[in-house]
């Protein structure tokens, strides 16, 4: 089982090569398939069963562990646990459906195989995020996604690429120096980059802690992005190719919250405790802020990105309860929102390239003139307000459930502040499908009907946004367990 | 009285004496042959004959001559053998990066480009202040010359006048503060200064002296005015060569004088030289952001790359209780992010070489779209930059900005790295720049031929360079 997890990253990486060299039709057929064999290959990473033996809080179902840069700590350190697992699986499943639309229709100014080497390193990046067991190893897949994902804003992007790209990788890059300074502060005074072993704080000072927890907590904060270093994110969301926006909002973005609950609370408990009641207010100004502004914005995938501001606010609420109850919620809330804004950008795309125009001024009338895409948009705007029975709903349920259980005047308040904002989710997501569904017919859909790809690239997120609904387990069966063990080390 | 005769170790010698030699086989060869490719063909040879006898000098035992009691002048080392191989693939690689330069006279270009070479290899095997000094010397003042060299060009002669004039002011300041050493001491070798100085107002500002003069040799910030006029002005190739060998000169003798020579007196420095590596960088990249000429450009990220080599020393002259732990730390640190940004910025200015061979660097703006005529040259430059910004897929780049900061870090400076972490970010915004026009729509640019010398020598730089970058650990091993 060991090669799977190194396997799980090889393949990409030479699917990227191969899509890189050969000619443009071949090269993406190429980097489809490795997409798909990644996608194979980490389904049975898969393993139902908790050691409840061994001290340590991380305990990985399988491991790889070999030395690469003794000088800086650095070993080629890789596990995968029921905390990753979801993640895993999920970026492999967002990436191989990019890959396939792309291969029935690559954005200006074409170049499909360039584009599908670009998602593949990428998707090795965030995978290597997620699968990393040693901080500088994590740091190093970090940073891999940087430039692939601007090269994929700057040239396959609308009309204010550039600018766009520049700011994402600018902003993003800001996060990372300091998560980089930030995971130094704790190998040199830990002297280990071994998540394993710094997982409950170690031997740590309480002022490390929490100038580490400061640091990573910024750096993770940019990526997610949590208000207000968010600032980035509308501007490469509108701009960016569909299949872009995709995977930047499915899973680039929760390797941010990822980094949040495995690196910046594991490693730093002490600090995630001191700062627990200020990200808990942060979160609900994310939630209630993102709300309001998505309320006044006219434009379709600068709605849809700022939502993800008030998702991942929800999600910060549930890690800053810093209970079991709230870290699952965080965990569940972002496979959700990963799987429900992936479709989401999916079908602004859609929307975008029917219509010639995203303001939802001059969009209307998708009900009469294309049922499908209508029916489909308002599933996925309903499942995004978080309505019980689809997968929004646990996220921003069992956050406010954990802020309330944790009492205190202050919990009990964010508490109340954030359903106040999950009903204004409602609010303007039912605005825009007023707008964009129901209002009078305003410009031609050309062509009406959905292509046969575009089918096969929505089923299976319209169904995961199903099964993950009525079926929170799915996600939280694996993750209870590991995240107990989390809550319990952070606890002592 | 004893006898003053000494033996004198040859074998020692033998790398300087194989650079000697292949400047002047390089003048003989243009005097007989009078070929330019037999020229830099012999220039090349000797380069190369004089890294394998630094490699096979220093895989022997260490050696040492010209003593007196308690001190040696000339020291063959593991250190110095990497020093001179350094310097001798350095010149090689400059060399074959000249082959596509015309308007120079080829056989003077090639004799003092070997000479430069000569002072590189002694340099780093100098055990006093004052070989130190001739050195360093011997490797800048061909440099003079080669800025100079171009034919039929303002710039050229307005780079070199100035970079004479400052270099010679900055010589004259070492020279300064070593005669204020000597004179407070009685000393100049490293050995027996390291033994303790006096401590006297004097002692420190000789001290101040001898870094403020070295500091001009790394075109650190406020000594850093010459680099862009003299870049921009050099042949592209003798800009390589400026912001490579000649900034890794200054590295080599700020490292020698500070860690061998000058640790009783560091606490009268004070936080000047983290200071100073603080102004380089920001100023450096500050400034690059508005540059609109590709080697000047280069020359204000070099300025910038200057700081960050600086900063791990400074971090550590910072420190309360200075151990030899924290000094061995900060040392490996300034050695391999040298090693790394030596090869990044080789391939960086022989991207730009192969891209207009024999020209100019010219502005930015005359790159678009040069990654679509040239695919494999531009890949290599925009690896180059990203390296330098400290990003993968330039790996080399990114663990040097690790190995700096974790120094940083390691020597309780935690500033400091926050300063270089976010000096990181300004710098990635003019790298970005520079990659995204090399990618832009252009009007088509006729394609030239890259020559054959230039292309090899880029390779093999570039794989040197993904060699490091997957296996970091060797230049650690080094250092």
């Amino acid at each position: 089982m060991r090669w799977l997890l190194v396997a799980v990253l090889a393949v990409p990486a030479g699917g990227a090569l191969l899509a890189a060299f050969l000619p443009t039709k071949a090269g993406q057929v190429a980097g489809t398939v490795a997409a798909a064999v990644a996608l194979v290959l980490s389904l049975p990473l898969y393993r139902d069963s908790w050691f409840s033996y061994g001290p340590a809080a991380v305990r990985p179902w399988h491991e790889v562990d070999l030395t690469w840069v003794p000088g800086l700590d650095l070993r080629f350190h890789l596990g995968v646990d029921g905390v990753s697992y979801p993640l895993v699986v999920l970026t492999a499943l967002l990436t191989l459906l990019c890959c396939a639309f792309t291969l029935w229709r690559a954005p200006a100014p074409g170049r499909g195989h360039t584009l599908v080497a670009l998602l593949l390193v990428i998707e090795v990046g965030i995978l290597g995020t997620f699968l990393a067991l040693d901080l500088v190893l994590f740091f190093v897949f970090f940073e891999v996604v940087l430039l692939p994902m601007y090269a994929v804003i700057a040239v396959w992007g609308g009309e204010d690429r550039a600018h766009a790209a520049r700011k994402f990788v600018l902003y993003t890059l800001f996060g990372s120096v300091l998560l980089l300074v930030g995971v130094f502060t704790v190998v040199v005074s830990a002297g280990t980059a071994d998540i394993v072993a710094l997982t409950g704080g170690g031997e740590l000072s309480r002022g490390t802690q929490i100038a580490a927890f400061i640091l990573l907590a910024i750096a993770f904060a940019v990526k997610s992005p949590l208000w207000p270093l968010h600032t980035w994110l509308p501007a490469a969301h509108t701009q960016a190719p569909t299949v872009g926006s995709v995977i930047l909002a499915g899973v680039l973005l929760k390797m941010g919250t990822y980094g949040l609950i495995r690196v910046a609370v594991g490693v730093a408990p002490e600090g995630a405790r001191w700062a627990a009641p200020a990200l808990g207010i942060l979160a609900v100004a994310a939630i209630v802020v993102g709300s309001l502004v998505c309320l006044a914005q006219t434009e379709l995938k600068r709605l849809i990105a700022y939502s993800s501001v008030g998702h991942m606010g929800f999600v910060l609420l549930g890690v800053a309860t810093l209970t079991t109850t709230g870290i699952q919620a965080a965990l569940i809330g972002n496979v959700a929102h990963g799987v429900i804004t992936g479709l989401l950008f999916f079908l602004a795309g859609a929307i975008k390239d029917r219509a010639h125009t995203g303001e939802l001024a001059q969009l209307g009338g998708l009900r009469e003139q294309s049922p499908w895409l209508a029916g489909i948009l308002a599933f996925a705007a309903i499942a995004s307000l978080g309505l019980p029975g689809l997968a929004g709903f646990w996220g921003e349920a069992f956050a406010v459930v954990a802020s309330l259980d944790k009492g205190g005047p202050l919990w009990t308040t964010l508490a109340a502040v954030a359903a106040v904002g999950g009903a204004l989710t409602a609010a303007y997501f039912l605005r825009l499908l007023r707008r964009v569904t129901h209002g009078p017919a305003v410009g031609a859909l050309d062509p009406p009907g959905l292509a046969r790809a575009e089918v096969v690239t929505w089923a299976p997120l319209v169904l995961l946004a199903l099964a993950v609904g009525l079926l929170p387990a799915l996600v939280l069966g694996m993750a209870g367990d590991p995240v107990g063990a989390l809550v319990e080390a952070v606890r002592s | 009285m004893t006898s003053m005769t000494q033996s004198v170790d040859h074998v020692a010698l033998l790398p300087a004496y194989l650079a000697a030699a292949t400047a002047v086989l390089v003048l003989l060869t243009d005097l007989i042959v009078a070929r330019r490719a037999a020229v830099l063909a012999v220039a090349a040879l000797g380069a190369l004959a004089t890294a394998a006898g630094a490699i096979g000098v220093g895989l022997g035992d260490d050696r040492q001559t010209f003593c007196v009691p308690g001190a040696c002048s000339f020291v063959a080392n593991d250190r110095s053998a990497l020093v001179a191989t350094l310097f001798a693939l350095l010149t090689l690689g400059v060399i074959a990066l000249s082959a596509a330069t015309r308007d120079v006279p080829p056989g003077e270009y090639a004799f003092l480009l070997a000479c430069s070479m000569t002072g590189g290899v002694a340099l780093g095997s100098a055990g006093d202040l004052i070989t130190l000094i001739v050195a360093l010397e011997t490797l800048t003042l061909p440099l003079y010359v080669l800025v100079g060299l171009r034919r039929r060009t303002v710039a050229s002669a307005e780079g070199a006048v100035t970079f004479f004039v400052v270099s010679v002011v900055a010589t004259a300041v070492t020279l300064l503060g070593a005669a204020l050493l000597y004179a407070v001491s009685g000393r100049v070798h490293f050995a027996t200064l390291a033994t303790g100085l006096p401590d006297l107002p004097l002692t420190g500002a000789a001290v101040v002296l001898v870094l403020a003069g070295l500091a001009f040799k790394v075109a650190a910030v406020p000594f850093h005015a010459w680099a862009p006029v003299a870049y921009d002005g050099a042949p592209v190739p003798i800009a390589a060569y400026l912001s490579t060998a000649s900034k890794l000169g200054g590295v080599v003798a700020i490292l020698y004088a500070v860690v061998d020579g000058f640790r009783p007196a560091l606490d009268l420095t004070g936080p000047a030289l983290a200071v100073l590596a603080v102004l380089t960088m920001t100023v450096g990249n500050l400034v690059a952001l508005r540059q609109t000429r590709m080697v000047r450009l280069l020359a204000w990220s070099s300025v910038a790359q200057a700081g960050y080599i600086l900063a791990p020393l400074g971090a550590f002259m910072l420190a309360e209780g200075r151990t030899d732990e924290a000094l061995s730390v900060a040392v490996a640190a300034t050695v391999a992010y040298t090693v790394f940004y030596v090869l990044l910025e080789l391939a960086a200015f022989g991207a730009v070489v192969a891209l207009r061979p024999g020209d100019d660097g010219g502005q930015i703006a005359d790159y678009r779209g040069a990654a679509r005529a040239h695919p494999w040259v531009g890949a290599v430059l925009v690896l180059a930059l990203v390296g330098l910004a400290g990003l993968p897929p330039g790996l080399a780049g990114l663990f040097a900005k690790v190995v700096v900061v974790r120094s940083l870090l390691d020597g309780g400076a935690g500033w400091l790295a926050v300063v270089v972490a976010l000096n990181a970010v300004i710098g990635l915004a003019y790298y970005v720049r520079v990659a995204a026009v090399l990618y832009g729509p252009s009007a088509e640019t006729p394609r030239t031929r890259v020559p054959w010398a230039v292309a090899a020598a880029l390779a093999v730089v570039t794989l040197a360079i993904v060699v490091v970058g997957f296996v970091p650990q060797v230049v650690l091993d080094l250092a």
